[in-house]
């Protein structure tokens, strides 16, 4: 037989060379021995540092002495006594953590990856989760003078937690860099409030789907100019979608109102029963003594329904075989043509199902502000939500749940960050620097995790064990 | 000899792969701007065959495999595949005629692919292929590479995903069933252990093993593969040329395939097609084209044109581009030799 002259025997060197390097390859990825050790030791460094400031800023930070008629007068700061402690904790840890560089970095980082990512999905999300369902009353409870406020910022984050789902459906997994999100949520919250103020008997519940079919369809009608599209030139024709939608609304006088908005907004009832003050009201009906709060609970819990509605929807069909042609698609397009996958429907499903979560979230948004107006869908909103899904992960839930907690929650807080004052005089205005130290921090955490907070990918099936797939595996698909 | 069988009948007019072909390239021309890069090729691909392209680097090899599978439009040119044991020449001319794309009628069916996009060809003409640089979905799980590949059933079976959805049991039957599949190809291929370790962390070899199997999992009547000994060690190569013929033997597939390494190639071929410049300088099986002197001149070249000019006139009315008449003739010609 010819052919055995060109089938070496398996004592050939090259071969052994290749078996070596391939079995190093297949097997088994060492575990980072002892270097869960480091973590601790880490927050034990820290800490130790942490109490030496405590100690020694006690009497310089904490207690502060003024001349006062007839001797001297002690007046407590605790509030900066505490803050030092902190900041000089995190900065510690900081330091060692990323900044040292060589193996302490390197430690940290397995250690980290590894004590945040596998628990993630499962602990983290049901805390987050729980509190999540008890949260309106978890305000009403501490902050009875501010629950108002509180429950309205959660409102707003929910909001952007919804979109930034949304969203993670056409950029996180069918890998599409979609600029022009913010259009379907235009198209959401002006189907509502059109339809609402012109038909009277289609309220919030019966224009929501209808919201969101509306906001399917121009996911559609925008997916197929964008079907050939890549990278760049993705990202623009999606970016002028937005822009045009915004512009079309801001025009159209006869329609939509343009620059006034459409106002009288119908609110959201509880089968029919109104959140408002008299007869046939929710709190009449119920027997209780009215409270403008009670419609914040309402709406928040609206907004969470259709929150939790929308990662349920995308959890599953993640598993399901057009989620994975969504993410195939990120991965290979070519390859997934050559599987028989039609890439067409599958870009153009991911575009309307991302878009139809938007809609759902604007005609939230416009029964809940009662009025709307173009400047409320400006670029800038596609920006931030795009932002929230890039600095969550892209594709991951829980990230974008962080994300959203930390970039709108983070706005919100700046706003009372009295005690910054103490540390840099009372001159200081904080809410002056509140988009600086913003950006900072975006910057930051940029730097610190370049693919994002939570950047491994859940498999979304498991034939034996579940691993969690690392960042630079996955491919982050057009316009990255 | 491998394909001594053939060799040895010279009673048959024809080739058993022209007699009972799966797939026919009639007359396929490939024009880029200027550039032709595949002149006027006909060749067939038997039933239950391993074929096998060869040629020079830059023959036009890795064009022909886009045109058969959709991934280019052929400038002219038919390119038929074969459903089902006997289909008749009036059904093939009939679907031609008619302007359709594919006509099944019973058990056989005509699948015109030039006619048809990549990944109709896959889903309907059963055509798979794997690529000369892998390309696998690096950061999804061996597993899930090979669930994406039963897309299409699993998408019938979820009723275009509402009744998957909603959790009809259907699906779910669907689901378990793709998952047994799964696992089948990756006993087959010595992925098992591997299988929920991302594509992308896999050795080179068990890629291409990988990608070979994920193909499989569309199940295709026709497997294209480009280059699948490309980077493989001589073992790894050997278990390849064991998995190529177990899938022919075990699942009746035809496989056509680019290569490089002749030892894959004249081991497991039961025909070779040769390309040079875009056109077929030999077709036969493996004993006549390692014989064939166009062949050594195009791979080796030659000292003396002449030489070789002697030898074509030898070989009475050799002309590369009527396949019937002068494969006859090559045909005595390498049986001479």
């Amino acid at each position: 037989m010819s052919s055995t002259v060109s089938q070496p025997t398996d004592d050939i060197h090259p071969e052994g060379a290749q078996l070596q390097s391939e079995q190093r390859l297949s097997a088994p990825r060492p575990p980072a021995g002892g270097r869960t050790i480091s973590l601790a030791a880490l927050i034990k460094d820290a800490a130790i540092a942490a109490l030496i400031a405590g100690v020694l800023g006690f009497f310089f930070l904490a207690i502060r002495t003024d001349i006062a008629p007839g001797g001297l007068e002690v007046t407590t700061r605790w509030s900066l006594w505490f803050a030092s402690i902190a900041v000089v904790f995190a900065g510690r840890l900081a330091i060692s953590l990323f900044f040292r560089g060589g193996k302490a970095e390197e430690a940290a980082g397995a250690a980290l990856s590894r004590i945040i990512v596998p628990g993630l999905g499962t602990w983290l999300g049901r805390l987050l989760f729980a509190f999540a369902v008890i949260l309106p009353f978890f305000f009403m409870y501490f902050f009875p003078a501010r629950d108002r406020q509180f429950i309205d910022i959660a409102i707003l984050i929910m909001t952007y937690i919804m979109l930034g789902w949304g969203l993670n459906i056409v950029v996180g997994l069918a890998g599409l860099l979609d600029l022009g999100y913010v259009a379907f949520y235009a198209v959401g919250a002006y189907s509502f409030a059109l339809l609402s103020t012109h038909f009277e008997y289609i309220g919030f519940w019966i224009a929501l789907p209808l919201a969101g079919l509306l906001a399917a369809l121009w996911g559609v009608i925008l997916g197929f100019p964008v079907l050939r599209l890549r990278g760049d030139y993705l990202a623009i024709v999606t970016l002028a979608f937005g822009e045009i939608v915004r512009v079309v609304l801001l025009n159209w006088y006869d329609f939509t109102g343009g620059p006034d908005g459409v106002s009288r907004i119908p609110k959201p009832t509880l089968f029919g029963l109104e959140f408002s003050r008299g007869e046939g009201s929710f709190s009449d009906f119920f027997g209780l003594e009215y409270d403008t709060t009670q419609r914040f609970v309402f709406l928040y819990y609206i907004i969470f329904v259709l929150a939790i509605l929308t990662n349920l929807i995308t959890m599953r069909l993640r598993k399901m075989p057009i989620g994975r042609a969504w993410e195939a698609l990120r991965e290979d397009e070519i390859a997934c043509r050559s599987l028989g996958i039609n890439t067409v429907t599958t870009k153009l499903t991911a575009f309307a199902t991302g878009a139809m979560f938007g809609g759902f979230a604007g005609s939230f948004f416009a029964t809940r502000q009662g009025f709307i107006s173009p400047e409320s869908f400006t670029f800038l909103e596609s920006a931030i939500i795009l932002a929230i899904v890039v600095l969550g992960g892209l594709g991951s839930q829980i990230g974008i749940v962080i994300a959203s907690v930390v970039m709108i929650g983070g706005i919100e807080l700046l706003r009372n960050l009295d005690f910054l004052q103490a540390v840099f005089g009372d001159g200081f205005d904080p809410t002056q620097y509140r988009m600086l130290i913003f950006g900072l921090a975006m910057v930051l955490i940029m730097v610190w995790k370049p693919r994002g907070l939570v950047s491994s990918r859940e498999p979304s099936a498991v034939y034996k064990q579940k691993k969690s797939i690392s960042a630079d595996m996955v491919a982050q698909g057009e316009g990255h | 000899m491998i394909g001594d069988n053939k060799t040895a009948a010279p009673a048959a007019l024809q080739h058993s792969w022209d007699q009972d072909a799966v797939l026919s390239v009639e007359h396929l021309t490939m024009r880029f701007g200027g550039l032709l890069a595949v002149n006027d090729l006909s060749f067939n691909v038997g039933r239950g065959d391993i074929t096998a392209l060869i040629g020079p680097n830059g023959a036009g090899k890795t064009t022909v495999f886009n045109c058969v599978t959709g991934f280019y439009k052929p400038t002219e040119g038919r390119i038929v595949m074969r459903h089902g044991d006997k289909v008749s020449d009036k059904l093939i001319e009939d679907a031609t005629d008619s302007g359709e794309q594919f006509r099944v009628e019973g058990s056989s069916g005509v699948f015109l692919l030039e006619r048809m996009q990549d990944f109709q060809i896959s889903h309907r003409a059963k055509v798979a292929r794997t690529f000369q640089n892998i390309r696998l979905f690096a950061g999804m799980t061996v597993l899930e590479n090979l669930l994406v590949a039963q897309h299409n059933p699993l998408m019938l079976a979820s009723n275009y995903t509402l009744g998957g959805l909603i959790g009809l049991p259907g699906y779910r039957h669907a689901r378990e069933k793709s998952i047994e599949k799964s696992v089948y190809w990756m006993e087959q291929v010595g992925l098992i252990d591997r299988a929920d370790d991302p594509a992308g962390d896999l050795p080179y070899g068990a890629q291409r093993r990988l990608e070979i199997a994920r193909a499989m999992c569309t199940g295709p009547h026709l497997l294209c593969l480009d280059e699948p000994a490309a980077g493989l060690n001589p073992r790894e190569s050997s278990e390849l040329n064991t998995l190529l013929q177990f899938i022919r033997k075990e699942h009746g597939t035809s496989i056509l395939l680019i290569e490089h390494d002749m030892g894959v190639v004249m081991e497991i071929s039961d025909h070779i097609v040769v390309l040079d410049y875009g056109e077929k300088i030999s077709d036969g099986d493996a004993a006549f084209v390692r014989n064939d002197p166009r062949v050594i001149a195009a791979y080796l070249g030659v000292e003396d044109e002449e030489e070789v000019e002697a030898a074509l006139e030898d070989d009475a009315n050799g002309d590369a581009a009527s396949t019937g008449a002068g494969l006859k003739s090559n045909d005595e010609a390498g049986g001479a030799k």
